[in-house]
């Protein structure tokens, strides 16, 4: 049972996590709630799809279907965490101004609540394909013991749950003028951290197959799949032994992020005052 | 930008490995356990599952993850390693389905 836990709760924390900083993200956004689980009730029943169709799924591509769809669904939350991070940056500032202007709101928000929404949905799915397969596996086995362990399982996405809890809680004590700031460097280490799992699926997929050198270990200091491994995983991408692509591609994605922001964060400043309707 | 992507994804075709090397998973047990490749040259694992659930190969070390549904296959590349130890498992059976690949 603990040991289904612990399983369960691995694969659920980069879920929960991303729920825990997009919630944080859009404070005082309405309807966020129900985009957020607009997220995770789509990434579910993808979750399922994907689960009963692994094999065929894996098929596709000459065996490298199951690589291409990973780092496709990746790619796709980094552009929208990309998308989130500059239109913030962009008008972020006169969403504060104008808080109270609630018309004004709903339509700024619901703009990258969409982008939002697909990010946790494809947490959702990626991890929670898995999941399904995982605790379908134990239930077919029958028996007390895969009740014991399908329980275990349940706990472990409560825990999941928590963790998404602890993360929005733990970020909304940050003041908030400065939690725009902290939002947005998250939600960039997010992205960086998933461009290089990208690389990884797509070479080992055989696509991309350059820089594939380790280009350090430190794996005997902290396994990237125990649960503090997977949390620094999911938080800042970290790898145990990451190879040159990897590091190319999540470097390239900070980087991108970043100028992009201060690109219209500086065409905004500079150029005619006027007011977004 | 894009186009260079794609032509960079696609005109690079899949890198194979000259024989896949055959792997069995049975009563959630890796046949056989170590799996011994060519240091710094590319591989092939083709793993095939013949139990009735799916499992996950799953490797830090080697940077795979790899869902194999119940009585199918799946194809797993690993890159041109340096000589050393890279262990290896079954995620959803940890327990008894444990491995290593010798890369020499």
């Amino acid at each position: 049972m603990i040991s289904a836990l612990l399983i369960v709760f691995r694969e659920v924390i980069e879920a929960g996590l991303i729920v825990g900083i997009v919630l944080a993200a859009t404070t005082g956004v309405p309807l966020r709630g129900r985009a957020v689980a607009l997220g995770v009730g789509g990434g579910l029943l993808g979750a399922c799809l994907v689960a009963a169709f692994a094999g065929e799924l894996a098929n596709l591509f000459e065996g490298s279907g199951q690589e291409l769809f990973n780092a496709a669904i990746l790619l796709l939350a980094v552009a929208m965490l990309t998308w989130h991070n500059v239109w913030m940056a962009s008008h972020g500032r006169e969403m504060a101004r104008e808080l109270k202007a609630a018309g004004h709101q709903v339509v700024t928000g619901e703009r990258t609540l969409t982008a939002l929404a697909i990010v946790v949905g494809v947490a959702v799915l990626r991890e929670g394909s898995e999941v399904v397969l995982f605790l379908y596996g134990i239930a077919a086995q029958g028996g007390t013991t895969a009740t014991a362990m399908v329980a275990g399982g349940g706990l472990g996405l409560v825990a999941g749950g928590l963790m998404s809890g602890l993360m929005y809680f733990g970020l909304l004590t940050i003041p908030a003028g400065k939690l725009f700031g902290v939002t947005s460097g998250l939600i960039t280490l997010l992205a960086a951290g998933m461009a290089a799992q990208a690389v990884i699926f797509l070479q080992n997929g055989g696509w991309l197959l350059y820089f594939t050198g380790t280009l350090w270990d430190t794996g005997w200091l902290l396994k990237e799949d125990s649960i503090s491994g997977k949390l620094l995983h999911t938080l800042v991408g970290y790898s145990q032994a990451p190879n040159g692509a990897q590091l190319i591609a999540y470097l390239a994605t900070i980087v991108g992020i970043v100028l992009l922001m201060k690109m219209v964060n500086q065409r905004h400043q500079t150029g005619p005052r006027v007011k977004h309707a | 930008m894009k186009k260079l992507i794609l032509a960079l994804l696609f005109a690079v075709t899949p890198a194979l490995a000259a024989e896949p090397i055959v792997v069995h998973l049975k009563g959630h047990k890796f046949y056989p356990s170590t799996i011994k490749v060519k240091a710094n040259q590319p591989s092939m694992i083709t793993l095939f599952n013949d139990d009735a659930t799916a499992d996950e190969f799953d490797s830090p070390s080697l940077k795979v993850e790899k869902v194999v549904g119940g009585h199918s296959k799946g194809n797993i590349r690993l890159r041109a390693l340096p000589p050393g130890k890279y262990p290896f498992m079954g995620e959803f059976h940890a327990s008894t389905a444990q491995g290593v690949v010798i890369a020499e």
